[in-house]
């Protein structure tokens, strides 16, 4: 029990210092923007298959009770809710702790034991700010991006499944999506995404940057990144789901 | 009373302390723990001086070198770089410290994810100020690593390279802003022997073309026997013993002889 408040506390640490130097200069432009690069173009095919799997099977699985209610036709309107809401970011954020949280892990972790970040010290550059706030601010402004891409090929399946089991046009679908959709659907979804983004990177990064032990380290940092922050996804969807509903009143 | 057995010392520092001390290390204690690594270590290095630290592994070597350039905090001691204190430093004037002191990684530590090109270039873009009137970065990269004879290798990548190369390429790196210390920790080490001897010839060719002062933490006998200009050997956290590495060879000190056999 000690050692999990220990952890807790040094991630805190972390995320503070990760607060303290990414606004103050000199800001790491050019590895900011490879980075989201990387953490874009990395996960972007995954996230896009992903959300058109998940928008047909959603669609699939839940006409027939909505045809036993009579309610079909309110198919666009629940997807859309559904997805923006709730399975989109929550979808997307899980993929990317899987793709990015570990990729993350292991390239800092090894980065670690091989000594590129004590030599990266010793020529004079803060590693923190070059490696880890660079990686952080990525996965904060990606993820709401991957997000977006996600959601609108899951509402795409959707579509695709009831054009063809409902004879239902493009744009009748949409306007139902859209009509059923409010900014107070957006928003929220949108701002927790950047948590998201956030808790993804700095997990990742803080469990590579501190990986100890050699090889087997490295393993282990890239593992637990995947998992903590997949943890930390639940809860802080969670309290978002909560802070929603004080603000809109679900 | 000096707990140290200085071997002779008229012939093995002769002549350096009229030379300038380029980094001056006095009571330096570090533990982990309630392992003392360091209980009261001193050295001097003195300008163009190779200094050899030899000690066992697990005496501490590393960490001393790693408190010289910050990367590890002493818990007591003091450490004189260039006439600057090193523990009452800004982290700012600690990088700018840095641009004098080149180190050269046990394992070469080259960014696996740069081209060797790039990383050369690494340090020069926190140090560009420092060199606007110098040559521009391509010459520094080329001249870097001609010194290092792998000009050839500036496009490729460190996975392409061989555990040697790696080696003279990081060696490279550590040159590249011109230091006045080079720092090598194991530089002979995970090596077979030819490749090492050409890694200390190159080590003595950097030192007479840059002039630099090099300490030299290793446990190689030859690498020290043919490098050193003055040797330290690290016992129990002190420096146990100094003198050159002939006096020290021949001394009947239990501890002082286990090195060398």
């Amino acid at each position: 029990m000690g050692s999990f408040f220990d952890e807790v506390g040094d991630l805190s640490r972390f995320t503070a210092r990760f607060f303290r130097e990414g606004f103050r200069p000199p800001f790491e432009w050019s590895e900011f923007f490879k980075q989201c690069y990387n953490v874009g173009n990395r996960s972007l095919t995954l996230v896009g298959i992903t959300g058109f799997i998940i928008g047909m099977v959603f669609t699939m699985q839940s006409r027939p009770t909505l045809i036993e209610f009579g309610a079909v036709s309110w198919m666009p309107s629940m997807v859309g809710l559904t997805i923006v809401r709730e399975v989109g970011p929550v979808l997307t954020a899980l993929i990317c702790a899987g793709r990015i949280g570990s990729g993350i892990g292991a390239e800092l972790g090894s980065m670690r034991v091989t000594e590129q970040i004590d030599a990266m010290e010793v020529s004079g550059t803060n590693p923190f700010k070059y490696l880890v706030v660079t990686r952080v601010m990525a996965c904060i402004f990606m993820l709401p991006l991957l997000v977006f891409f996600g959601d609108a090929l899951a509402l795409y399946g959707s579509y695709l499944v009831e054009n063809i089991k409902g004879d239902v046009s493009f744009q009748l679908y949409f306007n139902q999506v859209f009509d059923a959709l409010a900014f107070g659907d957006l928003l929220p979804s949108t701002f927790k995404s950047f948590f998201f983004g956030l808790a993804i990177g700095v997990v990742g990064c803080y469990k590579g940057y501190n990986c100890s032990k050699g090889t087997a380290g490295v393993g282990v940092a890239a593992n637990t990144a995947v998992v903590v922050s997949s943890l930390l996804l639940f809860i802080l969807d969670f309290m978002a789901v909560m802070v929603t509903d004080i603000f809109y009143d679900l | 009373m000096s707990r140290v057995k200085e071997f002779n010392t008229e012939n093995s520092t002769a002549g350096a302390e009229t030379r300038e001390c380029v980094l001056e290390i006095k009571d330096l204690r570090k533990s982990f723990g309630t392992n003392k690594v360091l209980n009261g270590f001193n050295m001097n290095l003195y300008q163009g001086e190779s200094l050899v630290v030899m000690g066992k592994s697990g005496s501490g070597k590393s960490v001393m070198i790693k408190c010289v350039v910050g990367l590890m905090e002493a818990d007591r001691g003091s450490i004189k770089i260039l006439g600057k204190e090193l523990t009452h430093l800004e982290r700012a004037a600690l990088d700018q410290l840095r641009a004098e002191i080149g180190f050269l990684f046990q394992g070469s530590a080259l960014y696996d994810s740069m081209t060797v090109r790039e990383n050369l270039e690494f340090p020069l873009r926190r140090h560009a100020a420092r060199m606007k009137n110098d040559a521009d970065t391509e010459t520094l990269v080329l001249e870097a690593l001609e010194s290092v004879k792998l000009a050839h290798t500036v496009d490729l990548m460190p996975n392409e390279l061989s555990g040697g190369m790696k080696r003279r390429v990081a060696l490279a790196r550590a040159l590249i802003l011109k230091p006045k210390i080079i720092l090598y920790d194991e530089p002979t080490s995970g090596l077979d022997p030819i490749t090492s001897k050409e890694i200390i010839n190159l080590m003595q060719e950097v030192q007479q073309k840059y002039n630099t002062s090099s300490l030299i933490i290793t446990h190689d006998v030859d690498c020290a026997r043919v490098i050193s200009d003055r040797m330290v050997l690290l016992v129990d956290g002190i420096n146990y013993a100094e003198g050159n590495f002939k006096e020290l060879s021949q001394s009947v000190d239990p501890k002082v002889r286990a090195f060398f056999k």
